[in-house]
């Protein structure tokens, strides 16, 4: 409808502020006698508490306070809450501990948070925090999946038996036996995903902020859903109503999940706020930020994959063992379960799939959604063993997929593992992807790379996400304690520009642009004329937030049907003024007209007259033109597409360098391409990231040992080739803007892409497997290994 | 950070009067090393004189068969002095893969020099040409210099003012960085002095050391292809979660090799 509708690449409006360096970050805020906490944080990973005493910190010159477990019990602040419940196989609930916003009794990881210290300087609360005297009685440790799962394990709750909080299973165990028992061929796997931390770029912040005078509580905080902290704290931990508590989640630099969860932190500083009587700032420095924001990943799993004489796949079992950290953090039981089981079809027709996963209580920092979230491990573990079947049967690892994908005929699909797909194209993606890659061209590039001395490996990944997360009515009935519906405000001012309130947040996905286009391409108004509103409970709708690649697809159509209100109603203005039958008036090119005649009116003459009725059907139609929708999905939807890659292996250190990224994804209808590609290259960034350079590792005492960027490896953009990114489009069938989501992709498909590449180079010497990431240490010592088998 | 006091002294005499008085003082020279330091309150010094008002420490001049580099000189400007590029390359191309552009700005020859980090890249360079160390009372040669991990020969009130470079009849150093520092987890230079043959080799170990043994060989054949009976003990080496002693051993053998076929 517009230049600057669906389809163009409008640069982001909020770049400016960005580029400017005028961002308006929480560490940016600080009010008018505003304190700084700074946390004490367990240096152990499992102690016993024995006393605090916090006199000489209290003494150094500017401490207001020093709070500690005991103060937050005594003024009744509830513990953090999950918002996910998960049933065991035989029916029991999970083992949810209890989570105090400060230590009480016990420490459970490093990092876990034990006195809050308060004063009118930062540097006179880093100094007292130093002198908090804390009686640590060390404990034993379990601080990885295989310890905490070993015959008699130190148990990091007493109720969890076995370190399990809970042992749950998808799909049907009979008919995959039975597909197993008739199956020609069974190829196994067992592999590790590994734990990644999430390092968003802007570390996360509070302020906390009492107003005594009316008895309201402010708190900024880098959020993606403000909403929900605000529903979770009046609720759960601050115990105060709605209506005296706003949440402001300003600009945040990025989430990629690390940021939906309610931390202890930002209850803090709201309550501490209230006990000094100023408002109390928090900021986490990066060191802090690794020992306490949610971490990822971080399952071992063990997979069977059942195959028939022609290769066709009869079933899938699958047997998981995920890491969940010490506490239960906000969606942390759903990562390994609804966002993880249900994604082990794939893009394949599997007739049988059995998933057994068992969530395994750690001595480490809690562990939930990291970029892609369970989507990611499953895809994963499934093209890991698609690629092994391929070399284990002799069949080309393209024509092996080719083989087993979903045809297009056959949606919409239901798999055997709760979800139904509603429409794909996955040989157009693969066929895409081969020909951005010239796969054709790869043995000439091999030989190329050989003549330097290195060895050359192509890796693919075929696979599908489910995203625009969700059906309230379903995630209710899986365990969620929320509705995961969106909303939206749509405000169309009396000259014609125009306010977009959206319940999603913006932390880098550019919804300032892309939400003023969705009003561009519907109202024909300029981007330009839009303001996209974000952030802040007080002039947001109650909407959930921006994750699972959701605000498009999910938050965009609650825009759409605001617009479709407007429209309407305007129609009935526009009637009045032609003097016309209002089904006689159409909305076309931003213009009300009388259908068949060149009688019109613009957009902008039909709000200035809502605004100022004199000549107007006031008896029918209200004055104002403003609407709200709340969207609720009809289902997930299924992006999904084919990641490719070349890898150069110098077989003399064991370095990978990543020499080509093809990717063809079917993210649904494009509304602004620059944008979806900038989504693309920052998932594979980070995909390429786990592949190959990231991984957070705890030592059996529980240390996080690589907790700064000294020594864990973030990716940079020296690591990472040009990658070469294309869409096919098949719109989603049950959302009316017709997209499926892109936030992810990246995060998700290209991790076994990398690995089965770098698994290609190295076979010719005889390497069957490589484990994320793959060093080059890990890849040298693979080498020489398979050199000493052979 | 802590609080301290400031100083920024206009000559060397003052500086070390500075460092005289003050026994909890501590040298600023690029501050790359340092500042960072200073910010995790791993050290507390009372005083910090900086050394950054000391013009005559800025200076590059070849000196007949050798370059004299001031303390002063950043690493950036290292890497791009033609007198540097034109006699000892392999020393411009080094000061080039120190940090990042930010660090390489700020950083400086005397400052690397003096903090002796083990895994630092200039160590290397001043091991392996045979370089000297002047200070503002005396001359130390660089195998007396770096006695340990983070450890020098300096007295605590010397300042180190000229590194003095011999030119070599060729050189080159490679280096295998740790992919999230970006330092040497293995750096090693080759040189030829014409006389004979010095390898260093920074990162592997507590602190930058010669390589008899890659020496020997290359004494006797200055051939990538010599190279293949090179070995290293691991027992002396650093292992981490990065790179173990094994490995490090392994990959001074190749950073060799690459720095010999550099040079040839």
């Amino acid at each position: 409808m517009s230049a600057q509708g669906f389809g163009a690449s409008v640069r982001r409006k909020e770049d400016r502020r960005f580029l400017l360096g005028k961002g308006q970050y929480t560490d940016d805020i600080t009010l008018p006698h505003q304190s700084y906490a700074v946390f004490v944080r367990s240096p152990h990973a499992h102690a016993n508490l024995g006393a605090i005493d916090a006199a000489k910190a209290k003494a150094v010159p500017g401490v207001l306070a020093v709070l500690t477990g005991a103060d937050v019990a005594a003024a009744g602040l509830g513990g953090i809450p999950c918002g996910w419940a998960v049933k065991s196989k035989d029916g029991s609930s999970m083992v949810e501990p209890p989570h105090p916003a400060l230590a009480q009794g016990a420490v459970r990881h490093v990092g876990d948070p034990v006195a809050m210290v308060i004063a009118d300087s930062k540097t006179a609360a880093r100094a007292a925090a130093a002198l908090v005297d804390v009686d640590y009685q060390v404990q034993p440790v379990a601080a990885s999946i295989t310890a905490a799962t070993a015959a008699d394990a130190p148990l990091v709750w007493p109720d969890a038996k076995g370190n399990v909080c809970f042992d749950w299973h998808l799909g049907d165990p009979a008919s995959t036996d039975a597909a197993f028992a008739k199956a020609k061929h069974v190829v196994e796997i067992e592999l590790t995903n590994s734990r990644v931390a999430p390092n968003a770029m802007e570390p996360r912040a509070a302020i906390g902020h009492y107003d005594a005078a009316n008895d309201h509580t402010t708190l900024y905080t880098t959020s993606q859903n403000p909403h929900l902290i605000r529903l979770l704290m009046g609720a759960f931990t601050l115990k105060v109503p709605e209506h005296k508590l706003r949440v402001v989640a300003p600009d945040v630099g990025g989430g990629f999940g690390s940021k939906i969860y309610h931390y202890a932190e930002e209850l803090l500083v709201a309550w501490a706020s209230r006990v000094v009587g100023r408002p109390v700032k928090w900021t986490s420095d990066r060191m802090e930020a690794f020992v306490s924001d949610a971490h990822g990943r971080d399952h071992i799993s063990k997979a069977q994959l059942a195959l028939d004489a022609n290769g066709k796949f009869l079933g899938l079992r699958v047997a998981t063992l995920a890491n969940i950290g010490a506490y239960l953090s906000t969606f942390a039981p759903a990562i390994p379960t609804y966002l993880y089981a249900t994604l082990l079809s794939g893009p394949y027709d599997f007739p049988a799939i059995y998933a057994e996963v068992k969530a395994i209580f750690t001595h480490t920092v809690a562990v939930d959604a990291y970029r892609g979230a369970g989507r990611p491990e499953a895809t994963y573990l499934l093209e890991r063993l698609v690629d092994k079947a391929a070399r284990q049967l002799g069949i080309d690892r393209i024509e092996l997929r080719r083989k087993n994908l979903i045809r297009t005929d056959q949606f919409p699909y239901q798999t055997q593992v709760a979800l139904a797909y509603d429409i794909g194209n996955y040989q157009a993606t693969l066929d895409m992807a081969l020909a951005s890659i010239d796969h054709a061209g790869y043995d000439k590039r091999k030989q190329a790379t050989e003549a330097k001395g290195k060895l050359r490996g192509f890796g693919i990944s075929t696979y599908i996400e489910a995203c625009g997360i969700a059906p309230s009515a379903l995630v209710g009935a899986l365990g969620a304690r929320a509705g995961l519906y969106e909303a939206a405000t749509v405000r169309v001012h009396p000259t014609g520009s125009v306010s977009v309130f959206t319940g999603t947040h913006s932390h880098g996905q550019g919804h300032e642009t892309t939400f003023a286009q969705i009003i561009s391409e519907k109202l024909g108004v300029p981007v330009e004329n839009v303001e996209v509103v974000h952030g802040d409970t007080d002039r947001i709708p109650f909407g959930m937030g921006t994750y699972g690649s959701r605000s498009a697809a999910v938050g965009g159509s609650a825009i759409v049907k605001a617009i479709d209100k407007i429209v309407e109603k305007g129609k009935k203005i526009a009637a009045h003024l032609l003097e016309a039958s209002a089904a006689d008036v159409e909305f076309v090119d931003g213009k009300y007209r009388v259908v068949g005649t060149d009688r019109a009116k613009a957009f902008g003459e039909v709000a200035f007259a809502a605004y100022v009725p004199h000549n107007y059907p006031i008896e029918t139609v209200e004055p104002g033109l403003e609407e709200n929708a709340f969207y609720d999905p009809k289902n997930f939807t299924f992006p999904g597409g084919t990641h490719l890659v070349e890898v150069e292996v110098d077989p003399e250190t064991g370095v990978v360098e990543i020499a080509e990224v093809a990717i063809a994804d079917d993210v649904g209808v494009v509304i602004n391409p620059m944008i979806v590609d900038g989504q693309a290259h920052g998932g594979l960034a980070q995909g390429i990231g786990q592949a190959l350079l990231e991984e957070a590792v705890y030592d059996a005492d529980g240390q996080l040992v690589n907790g700064s960027y000294l020594n864990y490896v973030m990716p940079r953009a020296a690591d990472l080739p040009f990658f070469k990114v294309g869409n096919h489009v098949t719109a989603c069938t049950h959302n009316p803007l017709g997209i499926k989501g892109v936030g992810e992709t990246g995060a998700i498909g290209v991790p076994p892409a990398v690995i089965n590449a770098v698994i290609d180079a190295l076979a010719p010497l005889g390497v069957t497997d490589i484990s994320m990431p793959a060093t080059p240490e890990k890849v040298w010592r693979a080498i020489q290994a398979a050199k000493k088998g052979a | 950070m802590k609080d301290f006091q400031f100083h920024r002294p206009s000559s060397v005499a003052e500086a070390v009067a500075l460092l005289k008085a003050r026994p909890d003082a501590k040298l600023l020279s690029g501050g790359q090393s340092l500042i960072p330091v200073l910010k995790l309150d791993l050290a507390e010094p009372s005083d910090l004189i900086s050394l950054a008002g000391i013009g005559e420490l800025r200076d590059i001049r070849v000196d007949g068969d050798r370059i004299v580099i001031g303390a002063l000189v950043t690493h950036d400007a290292v890497h791009r002095s033609p007198e540097v590029q034109q006699h000892i390359p392999a020393l411009a191309t080094l000061a080039g893969t120190i940090g990042d552009a930010q660090v390489r700005n700020r950083g400086t020859l005397g400052g690397s020099v003096a903090h002796a980090d083990p895994a630092a890249d200039y160590p290397a360079a001043l091991l392996a040409l045979g370089a000297t160390i002047a200070t503002d009372r005396r001359k130390i040669a660089a195998d007396d210099f770096f006695t340990g991990l983070f450890e020098t020969a300096l007295e605590r009130d010397e300042v180190v003012v000229a590194v003095h470079f011999p030119i070599p009849k060729r050189a080159a150093y490679a280096k295998f960085s740790h992919r999230a520092s970006k330092y040497a987890l293995v750096g090693v230079m080759v040189v030829d002095t014409g006389h004979n043959v010095r390898v260093a080799v920074t990162g592997a170990g507590p602190k930058v050391f010669r390589h008899a043994n890659i020496e020997g060989i290359l004494e006797r054949d200055f051939a990538v292809d010599a190279l293949a009976a090179a070995s290293t003990p691991p027992d002396e080496l650093n292992g981490d979660l990065e790179a173990s002693a094994e490995y490090r051993a392994h990959l001074i053998t190749v950073m060799a090799r690459r720095a010999v076929q550099a040079c040839l």
